[in-house]
């Protein structure tokens, strides 16, 4: 059964790895051409940083990006959780058991 | 005014970001309720407020992971994830997702397929609204059978009941699922990710809508479960679409973090008001989100056979999606406050009867 489950693992993880044709390209329609260099003319701070990442490196901006999502998305559902429990609500247990 | 706008670093377009808050909370709840990431009603919502339609599907997609993690995370704690069957089901969503998308592309080079896909998507629909509303009458049915009876339907009884023919194949490997409670053929799991993947690269969407229903009636899970399940797929598959959405310069991440802000309250919400809601009262809600889809793809559908109606039905089409999300998360809402209002009443009751 171990066995199974590091192959499972393993052969998910090949097939992410290796399908870069993959997209979930939620909703369909027609897509416009992508952006090659982003105007950094008019932006200043952080924003001009960004958008400079961008320009120099897709494959920076793209893994930045990636890592960037999943820990602001932990933050900020931390932030909530405790907003939350202050109001008083139980978020560790769900009593209802139906189907 | 001009502080309500925010310049947008890669797409370059002008953004009213308030707007984004206001959509993240939107799909948020009805993401964490529902279990899915709610594609059809947020590209829609950012194609409104100015983002190409490239941008619309990439910004989309990266606030859909970090928004279904937040979700997972809190499913995750309520014992609503299964990760083994969702790890299962991520190899038959992989490679079924990839023949699809392989399959469209190849029909494509034949011909129009957007019209047979719409129809596809109509058809699927229409045959989930069909599964949810013959499920919920066929339970209350039983739940009338058995109180004329005399006696109380079980908890966890359920209108149809497909699952447990599915559950009578036993090719090996077996596999236990603990947390939903099914002893089943490994395959089933894979065979079901594999048609829902296929049928998600086939209609371009992320699968959501298909996937959660697939695994109440045939996987057999409790809703709860299929909810929680669902929504840690999302967030992996919603992931590796980030990643190659932003690789091809479609993605806004300034836009996606600014939805998260709402989303993160809204996912709250909505995965804590499954807390409140049982699983029957989730299916209809889900049944009546199918049918609001349903009707915009119907809207968009229109123009082929009536061409000067375009820009309405563009239009109708947009209102009609943002109406629907509108009217769910305010009902989600409003269940979620009231059950946490008794909640901690309750709470306080039970302090003051302990402290006299």
């Amino acid at each position: 059964m171990h066995k199974l489950w590091s192959k499972i693992l393993g052969f998910s993880s090949a097939l992410f790895l290796l399908i870069p044709g993959m997209a979930l390209a939620a909703g369909g329609g027609p897509v416009a051409p992508m952006v090659i260099v982003a105007d950094t003319r008019k932006l200043s701070g952080i924003m001009a940083w960004w958008a400079n990442l961008y320009n120099e490196s897709h494959l920076y901006f793209t893994i930045l990006t990636v890592v960037l999502i999943p820990v602001i998305g932990v933050i900020f559902g931390v932030v909530a959780d405790i907003v939350m429990t202050h109001i008083g609500i139980d978020l560790k247990s769900r009593e209802l058991a139906e189907h | 005014m001009d502080w309500l706008y925010i310049l947008m670093p890669i797409a370059g377009v002008k953004i009213f970001w308030p707007g984004l808050i206001i959509l993240g909370i939107g799909v948020g709840v009805i993401g964490g309720f529902f279990g899915m990431g709610g594609a059809w009603m947020v590209t829609p919502g950012l194609n409104i407020l100015g983002f190409p339609m490239a941008f619309a599907i990439g910004t989309d997609i990266a606030h859909m992971a970090g928004k279904s993690l937040i979700s997972t995370m809190r499913h995750g704690k309520f014992g609503n994830v299964d990760y083994k069957l969702g790890l299962i089901m991520l190899v038959g969503t992989v490679i079924g997702f990839e023949i699809g998308a392989q399959m469209i592309m190849w029909l494509e080079r034949i011909g129009s397929v957007e019209l047979v896909v719409r129809w596809l998507y109509i058809l699927l629909l229409m045959l989930i609204t069909y599964m949810v509303f013959g499920d919920v009458l066929k339970r209350r049915k039983k739940e009338k059978e058995a109180a004329a009876a005399g006696k109380e339907l079980d908890k966890l009884a359920t209108g149809l009941e497909w699952h447990k023919t599915f559950h009578k194949i036993k090719i090996p490997p077996m596999i236990h699922l603990e947390v939903a409670g099914i002893y089943c053929s490994a395959w089933l799991p894979i065979m079901v990710s594999f048609l829902t993947g296929w049928l998600a690269g086939i209609l371009g969407i992320g699968g959501g809508l298909i996937r959660m229903p697939s695994l109440i009636y045939i996987v057999g899970c409790p809703t709860h479960v299929a909810v929680g399940t669902d929504l840690f797929e999302v967030m992996i598959s919603g992931l590796y679409g980030a990643a190659t959405y932003t690789y091809k310069g479609r993605t806004e991440l300034v836009a996606a973090v600014i939805m998260l802000i709402g989303a993160a309250i809204g996912a709250q919400i909505g995965t804590v008001a499954t807390k409140y809601i049982k699983g029957y009262g989730i299916r209809i809600a889900f049944g009546c989100a199918v049918i609001g889809c349903a009707i915009s793809v119907a809207l968009k559908l229109i123009p082929t056979y009536f061409p000067q109606s375009k820009a309405f039905c563009d239009v109708a089409a947009t209102f009609f999606v943002l109406a629907v999300v509108s009217a769910l998360s305010l009902y989600i809402m409003v269940k979620m406050i009231q059950g946490a209002k008794q909640e901690v009443a309750q709470k306080r009751k039970k302090a003051a009867a302990i402290a006299s």
